[in-house]
């Protein structure tokens, strides 16, 4: 055996890092399984006026007669079926579940996003700059930290009032300390490494060396921490819309059709609540069961 | 150490004082209290003279000064709608919203700490696999649709299917007892009937940190050697894990358990309005949606505070549980 082709190992594809990170993930079945529900949420997102039976913002196509109508019953004029049912107001609940988590989906990626870019220039500024103005922005980190989330947030509504932009401003605000301080460690690490002090040498600007060249080092933990914080931003506004400080009525998220529901629940029409949850919790636990496995996955200790 | 809990203190402070600026200021920008208050229908003059008598046609710093100067006098103003001291109202309520954390922490502990315990001794079984599905459930279902969800299920659907099926209640504190001016629901068998949905659902949550939490930690520690020694003395599992185990699990499930009080008591906004509890948390928000500032603000200031405390006492005793951690470097 001197011909090296014939070797079974050299003749595999040659493994690029990024495909065995998706042929990890691929192992497991739980993670798969988060996946797909996270591409079936995003993709009734996405897709929510081409794929609803009804447009729940459209007042006059509604038929107050088919109110809180249960599961499966057929529409007063024979047109469609309310498979999820209808609610107060005769809205196919189906519908309006699909427009709802347009809502919650781009409310909880879009504040994800902003408050990460924030947490990135705050941490990676402090990491590298140190001294005071670390210990300066860090200060004002812990502060933020050291209260709950949903209490800063109702506070900050309390002041700002209602409205999809306002809840989006709460959210950013909330969450960037997370990332802040996920930046500034990852960064920390990076600062001593040997290529930061080759880049140095070179007199490449700060700003290059920061964003260049270790930003993209530091990006594996902080996608791990966003997956998990985009899971907690969606429950947290829907739990801000649900105690009436969120979204307004006219654009109802997933939390806002739970509450909605919550005054025909005693009296047994437990549909209208019943079914945005479980969507609501669809989206969460895809999101939760694939960032628990991406995690693993991504763990610096796997990359060889 | 006397340095350290000193600044820790100043910094409180500064948190208050900047965080009820704000909250002042912005609830001064959004809305009109008196337009809340009195009828629609109320002359001018009459809008013109409650206005003075609360104090809100002065301008905005002098509102802010005069409250400043009765707040360091330990006067937070009187809620605009319940004619009461604000900080009288939420004294009055604190014990409901401690009780229901309290319930919850103890349940969730009773309830996660074992589940997470046989989790990491047998990690392979079934049962501990279902567990951990289960943990990630209990994170991940939102909390206050769970809440809606047990209401409907043991307050309306079982008691009507199945006759002989007892009806949970699923709003108030039910009858109370008052031990030394304080009324509490859980000396009594309807107050403790209406505590159980509450406490249940504030508990998921933090039941699947804890059984997480014990988990990773029993994994840790079990290959050490001191758990070899134990079992080459011949002593019996039992009392390993009960007894070495558990002592050296209890250290993070103590700390994260104090830190997470705070949540839960945060938290308990959400639960209090499901259930309409009459604690803080329901005041909050009904004070929120009427604009009722002064209550606002003097919740704002106990819950800094609280928070503040809650921090404080947490990095001292973990100085006390682990020598190790030294305090004036993380101060400074």
């Amino acid at each position: 055996m001197t011909d090296a082709t014939l070797d079974p190992v050299a003749a595999a594809p040659a493994q690029t890092p990024f495909r065995r990170l998706v042929s990890d993930f691929f192992e497991n079945r739980l993670a798969v399984f988060g996946l797909v529900l996270v591409v079936l949420s995003a993709f009734v997102a996405l897709f929510a006026p081409w794929i609803s039976p009804q447009n729940p913002f459209d007042i006059g196509g509604l038929d107050l007669l088919d109110a809180k109508s249960p599961p499966g019953t057929v529409s007063g004029d024979g047109k469609m079926t309310y498979w999820l049912g209808t609610d107060g107001q005769s809205r196919d609940m189906m519908s309006a579940i699909f427009y709802g988590m347009r809502i919650s989906l781009m409310v909880g990626s879009v504040s994800v996003i902003a408050a990460l870019a924030i947490g990135i220039v705050v941490g990676l500024v402090a990491a590298y700059a140190g001294g005071r103005l670390d210990a300066f922005l860090m200060r004002i980190v812990d502060i933020m930290l050291s209260f709950p989330a949903i209490l800063v947030a109702l506070i900050l509504l309390s002041i700002l009032g209602k409205g999809i932009d306002k809840v989006l401003i709460a959210l950013i605000l909330v969450q960037w300390a997370y990332f802040a301080r996920a930046a500034r460690s990852a960064a920390l690490v990076e600062r001593n490494k040997e290529y930061v002090e080759a880049a140095t040498c070179l007199a490449l600007p700060a700003w290059r060396i920061v964003f260049r060249h270790m930003l993209p080092n530091c990006m594996p933990s902080l996608i791990v921490i966003a997956t998990i914080t985009l899971a907690r931003a969606i429950a947290l506004e829907a739990t801000l819309s649900f105690l009436g400080v969120g979204v307004p009525v006219t654009q109802p998220s997933l939390g806002m059709l739970i509450s909605n529901g919550f005054e025909f629940l005693l009296s047994g029409s437990y549909w209208i609540s019943f079914f945005p949850g479980v969507a609501l919790a669809i989206a969460i636990i895809g999101i939760n069961l694939a960032g628990d496995h991406l995690r693993d996955v991504l763990n610096p200790r796997n990359l060889r | 150490m006397i340095v350290y809990v000193i600044r820790r203190l100043m910094q409180a402070g500064l948190v208050m004082i900047v965080m009820s600026a704000l909250v002042f200021a912005g609830i001064y920008l959004i809305g009109d209290p008196v337009a809340m208050m009195i009828s629609p229908d109320a002359s001018e003059l009459e809008r013109e003279a409650v206005r003075r008598t609360l104090g809100l046609d002065l301008p905005m710093w002098r509102q802010y000064l005069v409250f400043m100067n009765d707040a360091l006098h330990g006067n937070f103003g009187k809620s605009f709608l319940a004619g009461q001291p604000a900080m009288g109202l939420i004294f009055e309520r604190f014990p409901a919203t401690l009780e229901l954390a309290f319930a919850s922490l103890a349940l969730s502990l009773a309830i996660g700490l074992p589940m997470g315990v046989y989790a990491g001794l047998r990690p392979n079984t079934p049962g501990s696999k279902a567990i951990m599905t289960g943990s990630i459930l209990g994170f991940s279902l939102p909390n206050f649709w769970v809440g809606l969800m047990l209401i409907m299920v043991f307050a309306v659907l079982l008691p009507d299917l199945i006759p002989w099926w007892p009806r949970l209640p699923a709003s108030g504190r039910g009858a109370t007892v008052d031990v030394l001016g304080v009324k509490l629901s859980f000396l009594t068998a309807d107050g403790l009937l209406h505590l159980l949905l509450p406490a249940i659902t504030l508990s998921l949550y933090k039941g699947a940190l804890i059984v997480r939490l014990a988990r990773a930690t029993a994994r840790e520690v079990l290959p050490t050697d001191y758990v070899k020694f134990a079992r080459a003395k011949g002593l019996s599992e039992s009392r390993i894990v009960g007894v070495h185990v558990l002592k050296n699990i209890m250290i993070p499930i103590a700390t994260v358990s104090g830190l997470e009080f705070g949540q839960t008591v945060a938290f308990a906004v959400v639960t209090e309005t499901i259930f309409s509890w009459p604690g803080v948390g329901k005041l909050l928000i009904d004070s929120i949606l009427l604009i009722d500032r002064p209550v606002v603000v003097a919740y704002l200031v106990i819950i800094v505070f609280f928070f503040v405390a809650l921090n404080l006492v947490v990095d001292l005793l973990y100085s006390v549980l682990d020598p190790r951690v030294r305090l004036e470097s993380r101060g400074s």
